[in-house]
């Protein structure tokens, strides 16, 4: 049991470093689509929820386990849905100029 | 290869996502597919949970599952889709909160569901930190969404003693956690959620409008921690690394908004920022003088100008003259006038939120420039347009020590040859500080809603 433990411990300390690599590059004027997108992310409680209302035993379990599949749900579908909304504006200047710009130096 | 090991590998698969998803959000051409890139890998995650077996058996109640879900969808997509852009912050903390509120009921029924088999002392911790970071980041944001969407006062809310009960409020959290680890009584942990749940509402009041939304992103990065703990606690690796990238990166990027306002970040928690308005500031207002012209009046500084640079603020999103701004700006790049925006870190109401709010008006972020930028443009600059800003652009964080925004990082509009400075009223900004670059000899103030004046500007400027 200890074993599994230290595995997930070790999976944690990693994750965290990742974690912090990964932002260290991120420029200011993403910085709110980032927290929007990791929002959605967290979102994977719902991947747990699920478990729990699928092993519920109890009409308690079924009921907190009913609310959290809720509650998850609208984190994870709200999440990426609010964040692609914002990425969609995100637009370079005007895309043709851009193109043509392509064709003379090829 | 057996079930089992095949779920493993596709939660294995989403983990990667949302590494990589989180990647491609450090550039804005590969941002959006970044996000599709998570989302395509939730639904993988998601689909073959399904499939998975608890307790030995296939989930139960696949039906009731499938029904949560679907309410989840209804309700998320249409509020997703339609509020509108300067409610986001909210939207956030809204969405940030439910799933904290999830966490804490995984730990809650997981805790049920094992207390019979006599559970290890750390699998009790587990729970019992899953549940009181959940519950913490569930109220916080439900307080930090009422203000925001000025359902209360965005002032900090202070009475008298509350450090101390605050402090009480938390010292009795943790004994609830120490009790419980001894005695595993399921009653005590109800209390625990209860005594969680004010301490979440307790740490959000005395933090001002001007802070919620570093304030979110610390509750975003708990709610990721609280479902690394669920994750410890379901034994999930793809729980753990998920909810640990998300608390990791997020305790990184409050820390990267604190210093944008030039403050640490227990200064921004614990100080009950902007509760005191400097009376001098208030009170010496009648007596200075201010210049204020019309439109017309900046029409014609505008003719002399070569080089523009706006500083816009919320009060731009508010008036919602994103569009009539843009306008402006390609009128005047018509008549061969550079034109640049300033953006103040946080400016809006998240780091980046103007940003979002520009683009939404079809600005191409090429003009957009960061503050430093900003600042040495802004040094052979002619016009200097302040629409809707106020804080971002305070001398005081500069000259006066005794302000409470002293030190924050500023866009130095008054650098600027003349600066216009488009404002509704004399009251102050967010946080709550008289602006001394309102006196400015170079500054011509005018009055009105951004909208409005914008839009006899666009009229002057094409006119002459």
């Amino acid at each position: 049991m200890t074993n599994v433990l230290l595995q997930y411990a070790t999976v944690l300390v990693l994750s965290a470093f990742v974690g912090v690599e990964i932002i260290a590059k991120v420029p200011s004027i993403l910085h709110t689509p980032l927290m929007s997108g990791s929002n959605a992310i967290h979102g994977v409680i719902l991947v747990g929820s699920m478990l729990i209302l699928g092993a519920a035993n109890t009409h308690l379990e079924e009921v907190l386990g009913f609310l959290a599949v809720i509650l998850a749900t609208l984190n994870v579908v709200g999440g990426f849905v609010v964040t692609d909304r914002m990425l969609e504006m995100f637009k370079g200047r005007k895309p043709q100029a851009k193109a043509k710009t392509d064709e003379v130096a090829k | 290869m057996s079930r089992g090991t095949l779920i493993d590998l596709l939660y294995l698969f989403s983990a990667t996502t949302f590494v990589l998803a989180l990647k491609g959000l450090g550039s804005p051409k590969r941002a959006r597919m970044g996000n599709g890139l998570a989302a395509f890998g939730m639904l993988v995650a998601v689909v073959a949970t399904f499939f998975k077996y608890v307790d030995g058996h296939a989930l139960h109640h696949v039906n009731l599952i499938l029904l949560a879900m679907f309410i989840g969808v209804i309700v998320a997509v249409p509020t997703a889709r339609f509020v509108q852009m300067t409610a986001m912050p909210q939207l956030v903390a809204i969405f940030n909160g439910v799933g904290g509120g999830a966490a804490s009921l995984v730990s809650i029924t997981e805790f049920v569901h094992i207390k019979s088999t006599n559970p290890a002392t750390y699998v009790t911790l587990e729970v019992l930190l899953g549940v009181l970071i959940g519950t913490v980041s569930f109220s916080g944001s439900a307080i930090a969404f009422a203000k925001l969407q000025e359902l209360m006062t965005g002032r900090p809310v202070t009475y008298p003693g509350q450090q101390i009960i605050n402090a009480i409020v938390g010292v009795a959290a943790l004994g609830l956690i120490v009790t419980i680890l001894v005695q595993g009584s399921t009653m005590l942990l109800w209390i625990l959620l209860i005594v969680s749940f004010i301490l979440g509402i307790a740490f959000v009041l005395p933090i001002g409008g001007a802070d919620v939304p570093v304030l979110i992103s610390l509750l975003n990065a708990f709610t990721g921690l609280a479902v690394a703990a669920s994750g410890f606690t379901l034994g999930s690796n793809l729980l753990i690394v998920a909810g640990t990238l998300v608390g990791a990166s997020g305790i990184l990027l409050t820390r990267l908004m604190s210093k944008a306002m030039g403050r640490s970040l227990s200064n921004v928690l614990f100080s009950a920022f902007g509760s005191v308005i400097t009376a001098s500031g208030a009170s010496g207002t009648d007596t200075r003088s201010v210049r204020s012209g019309s439109p017309e009046d900046v029409g014609v500084l505008l003719s002399f100008a070569s080089k523009v640079v706006i500083i816009p603020g919320y009060g731009l999103a508010v008036a919602q003259a994103q569009h009539v701004l843009r306008e402006l700006a390609e009128v005047l790049e018509g008549k061969g006038i550079e034109v640049f925006y300033a953006i103040h870190p946080v400016a809006g109401r998240m780091p980046g939120h103007m940003n979002v709010l520009l683009a939404e008006a079809n600005v191409p972020y090429e003009d957009l420039l960061e503050m430093d930028e900003a600042n040495s443009e802004l040094q052979t600059a002619d016009i200097a347009i302040v629409v809707g800003a106020n804080d971002t652009v305070n001398p005081a964080a500069v000259n006066d020590p005794t302000s409470p925004i002293y030190g924050m990082p500023i866009i130095h509009a008054d650098l600027a040859e003349n600066v216009v400075f488009m404002k509704r009223s004399m009251r102050p900004g967010f946080a709550g500080i008289d602006n001394e670059l309102l006196y400015n000899p170079k500054t011509l103030l005018v009055f009105g809603d951004a909208k409005d004046t914008l839009t006899k500007l666009v009229a002057v400027v094409k006119a002459s």
